[in-house]
């Protein structure tokens, strides 16, 4: 239980990257981007290319961002030069990147298993620090019986992930930032304030599947292979993650958005994880369980308001009732 | 300065539906000057506004500011020079962004936008200054939502970011038509108070006539896609609401009022 949930969160952080991209095109631009599909296995597939081709873990990541980032360019490109409906161009490039993706590949499924991974090389690192000995020696005066194999994964993922969250919640104040979000909310208006909206949306859907890439990149390089049909419905679960997130920490600010979008992602695999011990669910279920989730993510918050206001109004009805009767 | 030339502009041609929305306009506005432009509805006014603006593209024409040919322009790029408040009271600001990064973005219109912070300390400061002429107290609200100010609040807040960079035209298309008499007021008084400190060269749709006549140093009358009446000056100060419909039906032989040109 404690290893599973402890694994729910160590890819729980690095799925985080991916639905901060899914926020920036759905949230910030208003953008239903579905590239992210296909992106997130291009990036997982260029990851592992370049890994079994000798190239440095980092530098492979690296590459499997930019791949993203040219990914939703040319989705940007199809919408705003090519007038191509959002939910269409974003089809058109999933469908697209289906193919291209296979040909990085060059077949269906590409193991890492024989390769050094990022997580590994940072493994070795980590190990001549002895903090796992530590952290594991708390766990197991607390009482667990199992203790997790790393803590390195954890570790490096909080520190890139929040690396990655503080920079985009500091670019979308930035003069530019600003712009961008305006794009998503009143294309007029920035318009007429000067910016270039489709150069906006564009660089924009670049930057979000160049995170949804990356996220793919650390996915693969952490389960070790990379699968051509390991996006479908990635789509699905970024938006539960930023769903989920929202309604359970608010959206106040950006900066309390996009750490709700951590935080959602989290939880989300966490819910699938628990989900997926339950004797009667197998792994297939998955998406229905996703599915569901969302529906309840996104149903819940307005049934409670509706059930206090309705509350509310009762309470106002009895107070009135007794005035009136205390007039009598 | 403002210079049209034959500018013309027909919506689908050749189709039952044929509309020459602007018929070989002609037009000259030295700089600073304050244009008030009436017509009833359909007569080309919003038509006028979106070609200067680089929103609509004219089939033929040239579209000179300062001396610079802008008829190729895409709008974006016009707007570093050219203001614009619209009649939407919802249209002119991003609802789900703070005043202050409303202010940010208007502030950054005449400048390249960079990847540093849009709103500092001293912009602030700045803003704080500017709002507190609107007499809304939106100064003690920077970071409120735009989405819940009211309607002319917006509108102040519109005129206030189309204006504060001092662009070389500023188009205001019937930007109180959606307000209340004393919102309405407030608005115009603003604008008149604006456009005259800063000098600004503008041309302002309205349906109302009296307010075309009180304020700024010309009135264009428009029907049909063209510009039928444009008085000057001390003429313009003679005029009355009587004079511009008699002078409109000697034009066009027909009934001025019953065109519900008197909105206002
Ligand atoms: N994009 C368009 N496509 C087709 N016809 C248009 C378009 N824009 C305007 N028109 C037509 O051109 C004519 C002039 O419209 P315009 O909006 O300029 O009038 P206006 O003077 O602003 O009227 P109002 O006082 O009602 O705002 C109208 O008949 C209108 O139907
Ligand atoms: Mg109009």
């Amino acid at each position: 239980m404690l290893i599973s949930l402890f694994g729910a969160i160590e890819s729980g952080m690095i799925y985080a990257i991916m639905a901060l991209g899914v926020y920036l095109s759905f949230r910030i631009l208003d953008f239903p981007d579905l590239t992210v599909d296909g992106s997130f296995v291009t990036g997982a597939a260029v990851a592992a290319v370049s890994i079994v081709n000798g190239v440095p873990p980092a530098v492979a990541s690296v590459l499997a961002a930019v791949a993203g980032f040219m990914a939703g360019c040319l989705t940007g490109i199809l919408h705003t030069k090519g007038k191509i409906n959002a939910l269409l161009a974003g089809i058109i490039m999933m469908t697209a990147l289906y193919s291209i993706n296979l040909r990085i590949m060059g077949q269906p499924t590409l193991s890492m298993l024989n390769e050094t991974t990022l997580f590994q090389q940072l493994e070795s690192l980590w190990a001549t620090t002895g903090i796992d000995t530590f952290f594991n020696g708390a766990l197991t005066a607390m009482g667990a019986d199992q203790t997790p194999s790393t803590w390195v994964i954890i570790a490096i993922m909080i520190l890139v992930t929040l690396s990655i969250k503080l920079l985009t919640d500091y670019y979308l104040k930035t003069e530019i930032g600003l712009a961008l979000r305006a794009t998503g909310n009143n294309k007029k208006m920035i318009r007429s304030l000067s910016a270039n909206t489709d150069f906006l949306i564009i660089s924009g859907i670049g930057i979000s599947n160049a995170f949804v890439a990356f996220s793919g990149g650390l996915i693969a390089q952490h389960g070790g292979f990379a699968d051509v049909n390991m996006g479908i419905g990635m789509i699905i679960i970024g938006l539960a993650s930023v769903i989920i997130g929202e309604s359970i920490f608010g959206v106040k600010t950006i900066a309390r958005a996009t750490l709700a979008v951590i935080g959602g992602a989290i939880i989300y695999r966490i819910f699938v994880t628990m989900a997926l011990r339950a004797d009667f669910l197998e792994t297939g279920d998955m998406k229905l369980i996703t599915a569901t989730l969302v529906v309840i993510a996104l149903i819940a918050p307005k049934m409670v308001q509706a059930r206090n206001e309705k509350k509310r109004r009762m309470k106002k009805k009895t107070e009135l009732l007794q005035q009136k009767a205390s007039e009598v | 300065m403002l210079w049209l030339q034959d500018v013309s502009i027909t919506f689908n041609e050749n189709t039952p539906d044929e509309k020459r929305a602007l018929q070989a306009i002609n037009l000259e506005l030295p700089k600073g000057e304050f244009v008030t432009v009436i017509g009833s509805n359909g007569a080309g006014k919003s038509t006028l506004m979106n070609v200067i603006s680089g929103s609509l593209e004219p089939d033929v024409g040239s579209i000179v500011v300062n001396d610079r040919e802008v008829a190729s322009l895409p709008e974006y790029k016009r707007s570093h020079f050219i203001g614009r408040v619209f009649q939407d009271p919802m249209a002119g600001t991003a609802p789900s962004m703070t005043i202050e990064e409303n202010l940010a973005m208007a502030y950054a219109r005449n400048k390249k936008r960079k990847l540093k912070p849009g709103v500092t300390k001293n912009r602030r400061q700045m803003f704080k200054e500017y709002l507190a002429t609107l007499n809304l107290g939106l100064e003690n609200r920077l970071k409120a939502k735009v989405g819940l100010l009211s309607g002319g609040e917006r509108q102040a807040l519109s005129l206030l970011m189309a204006t504060f960079t001092e662009p070389d035209i500023l188009l205001l298309d019937e930007h109180t038509a959606a307000l209340d008499p004393s919102r309405a007021e407030l608005i115009i008084n603003i604008t008149r108070d604006v456009v005259d400190k800063s000098g600004l060269t503008t041309l302002m749709v309205t349906h109302n006539m009296q307010q075309a006549l009180d304020l700024g140093d010309r009135l264009f009358m428009m029907d049909k896609g063209e510009i039928i009446l444009d008085v000057e000056q001390e003429e313009k100060q003679k005029l009355t609401i009587e004079n511009l419909m008699q002078e409109f039906q000697k034009k066009r032989g027909s009934d001025f009022e019953s065109d519900r040109a008197i909105l206002g």
